[in-house]
């Protein structure tokens, strides 16, 4: 394929006897945004490692701009930039020193890289912090700091492992908004998330892998089209016109509302989007029922995870912690 | 979104690239990591106080509580106080460059586990480099703490008797050892579990090697089987090459009969350095590679 940014076949990678990847197959077509998405210990930081050089699969190959990642992982490091979970900057430096040091072992003129520091400094909003160690960074400043390190070669792909993750909203957003900017100068990402809405945010194409195998790709809205279309969801004040209101819904929805009664909560699948909700209003209020909270809900990548694997994300990732909670406490009696 | 429209588009160039530097490229980036490590030292400047203040604690403590009880051959009472401190500096100097191991080891198990190493892999450099960069930084930081030994040995006592250019060989050859102890110590700091197991054990093999010396007492007193692996100690050889390079006093007798190793101070402290770095420098990098091949 030789539009594509990045291609990745039959990616394995084994940990004793935990099969980080198994099987991976991945394009990420150039010029677009490709969302990796899944629950912690999904394969996502392993496939992103492997495809950055920065680990050998067991078997598979991987190119990325048409550049054997085993073979040449030189020249791949060449036209790559990568940003990690945990912000690759080195503490005791200031931004402006991290800057230059990550260009000047790209091997480009110091003389450059001292332009390319002011610029990317001034576009991150780092300059009134450049001289400053970046420990004295918050959060979200370190990250951008890392992502402007992981650009001064201008690269053409860039990987991005869970960008925002332990970033408070306000730099979630702040972030999203400069990896929007470099998607629109033309630049190929691909993108590890566990944040659902962060993929729906930033990617095109997703891709859902779980237990080192792809379970599911397409574009968000295919995604959430395979689990079903919008839901209205009414939460009645009394519980008494439960009955009238599910009678009510149940001649506007696609098919029969499901009632919860603890919670005085009926959801029914529509179609029709928001002017649906309309008709929904008129009908309850003619059939006497009082609101005490309507929504017209969209499936969100979470429902997609959901209706994929059994579970939710957040499942998952607890499930993951408490399997890794008790490997630790095997390791430390048999210690 | 409104604050988008805010970033400034990025204007510059097509990157440069640099044309091959005339050492070449594992130079090139073993200096710009260098570079950040000796920053660091900077930024920390607390650490380098007490990493200065230990070894003027070791000059004032062997000079003076010690001093007296240990004999200098050919000087005895005050004058072989005196003579002991003139003895002592050098082998202190030996000791002192040696401990830039202990650092080297404590740097490299936290550069690996920070994300910074990330971010070198993930660059087009040498992978030497991270090495190189802090075993240069380690070896460079002991042109201060060799200063200030300087004049923490002149205000005992000590004094520089042979000439200018013997002085000045003498410290080059301390930078020597300085540089090749940190290659052990790196090597050492790539098998740390964590940063505060390095703290120990970084620490632990550099008592004997500069105890089973003579860096603080002279050989003779010592059992014989001792004496031989003193004697073949580098950091013995080293010691004494100051010594002479010095005009200190040498702790040896006159006409005392000296392994070949003491008699050729000099050529056997260039030979074992020669020796240690062709053994260490590509365990250390081999074992750098394997550790982040992972």
């Amino acid at each position: 394929m030789a539009d594509a940014a990045v291609v990745a076949e039959g990616l394995v990678k084994t940990y004793g006897e935990v099969r980080a990847l198994d099987g991976l197959d991945l394009v990420v077509p150039q010029g677009t945004v490709l969302g990796l998405l899944g629950p912690n210990g999904a394969g996502k930081t392993t496939a992103v490692r492997i495809l950055t050089t920065l680990l050998r699969p067991d078997s598979g190959k991987a190119t990325v701009a048409g550049i054997d990642v085993i073979k040449n992982p030189d020249k791949v490091r060449g036209i790559i930039g990568l940003t990690g979970q945990y912000a690759a900057v080195d503490e005791y430096l200031t931004g402006r020193e991290n800057i230059n040091m990550v260009g000047r072992l790209y091997h480009f003129e110091p003389a450059w890289v001292k332009k390319r520091a002011d610029e990317l400094l001034e576009r991150f909003r780092l300059t009134d912090a450049a001289d400053r160690p970046a420990k004295t960074y918050s959060g979200g400043m370190r990250r951008r700091l890392d992502l402007a390190a992981s650009l001064v070669a201008k690269p053409e792909i860039l990987f991005l492992d869970e960008p925002t993750t332990g970033l408070d909203p306000r730099s979630r957003i702040e972030l999203w908004e400069v990896i929007e900017n470099l998607v629109s100068e033309g630049t190929t990402v691909l993108l590890t998330t566990q944040y659902l809405e962060e993929a729906d945010q930033l990617a095109e194409d997703i891709v859902v892998i779980d237990r080192g195998q792809v379970i599911a790709k397409g574009t968000s809205e295919t995604l959430k089209d395979s689990v079903g279309g919008d839901r209205v969801e009414i939460v009645v004040k009394d519980p008494t016109t439960l009955d009238a209101a599910t009678a009510a819904l149940a001649a506007l929805g696609s098919s029969e509302p499901k009632v919860n009664i603890e919670d005085r909560r009926v959801t029914v699948p529509v179609t029709g989007g928001s002017t649906v909700l309309v008709d929904v209003v008129r009908g309850l209020d003619s059939a006497g029922v009082v609101l005490e909270d309507l929504s017209l809900r969209r499936p969100t990548l979470d429902d997609v995870f959901l209706s994929l694997t059994g579970r939710t994300a957040e499942e998952e990732e607890a499930a993951d912690k408490k399997a890794r909670a008790r490997s630790k406490k095997k390791k430390e009696a048999s210690a | 979104m409104s604050a988008t429209t805010s970033l400034q588009p990025l204007t510059t160039g097509t990157p440069e690239k640099r044309s091959r530097p005339l050492l070449g490229w594992h130079l090139h980036d073993g200096l710009v990591v260098g570079k950040r490590n000796l920053i660091q030292t900077i930024r920390v400047p607390e650490l380098l106080f007490f990493s200065l203040v230990q070894p003027v604690i070791f000059v004032l403590m062997f000079a003076y509580v010690f001093g007296g009880a240990i004999p200098v051959p050919g000087a005895s009472g005050e004058a072989g106080a005196e003579a002991y401190r003139a003895y002592l500096i050098p082998g202190i100097f030996a000791q002192t460059v040696a401990f830039a191991a202990a650092s080297s080891t404590v740097g490299i198990a936290e550069d690996m586990h920070k994300g910074i190493i990330d971010r070198f892999r993930s660059l087009p450099m040498k992978a030497s480099a991270v090495l190189f960069g802090r075993t240069y930084a380690d070896a460079a930081r002991m042109i201060l703490v060799l200063a200030v030994l300087t004049i923490t040995g002149l205000v005992v006592g000590w004094r520089i008797n042979n000439g200018i250019a013997n002085a000045v060989l003498a410290y080059l050859l301390l930078l020597l050892f300085a540089y090749v102890v940190a290659w052990i110590g790196s090597w050492i700091g790539l098998y740390m579990p964590n940063p505060e197991t390095a703290n120990t054990a970084g620490l632990i093999w550099l008592f004997p090697l500069t105890f089973i010396s003579n860096a603080f007492v002279p050989l003779a007193g010592m059992p014989s089987g001792l004496q031989a692996i003193a004697a073949w100690n580098p950091l013995s050889a080293l010691t004494l090459a100051c010594r002479e390079l010095f005009g200190n006093p040498t702790g040896l007798a006159p006409g005392e009969e000296i392994y070949w190793s003491l008699a050729n101070a000099e050529l056997y402290t260039l030979l074992s350095c020669g020796v240690l770095l062709a053994i260490f420098v590509p365990l250390a990098v081999r074992k750098y590679r394997r550790t982040t091949a992972r």
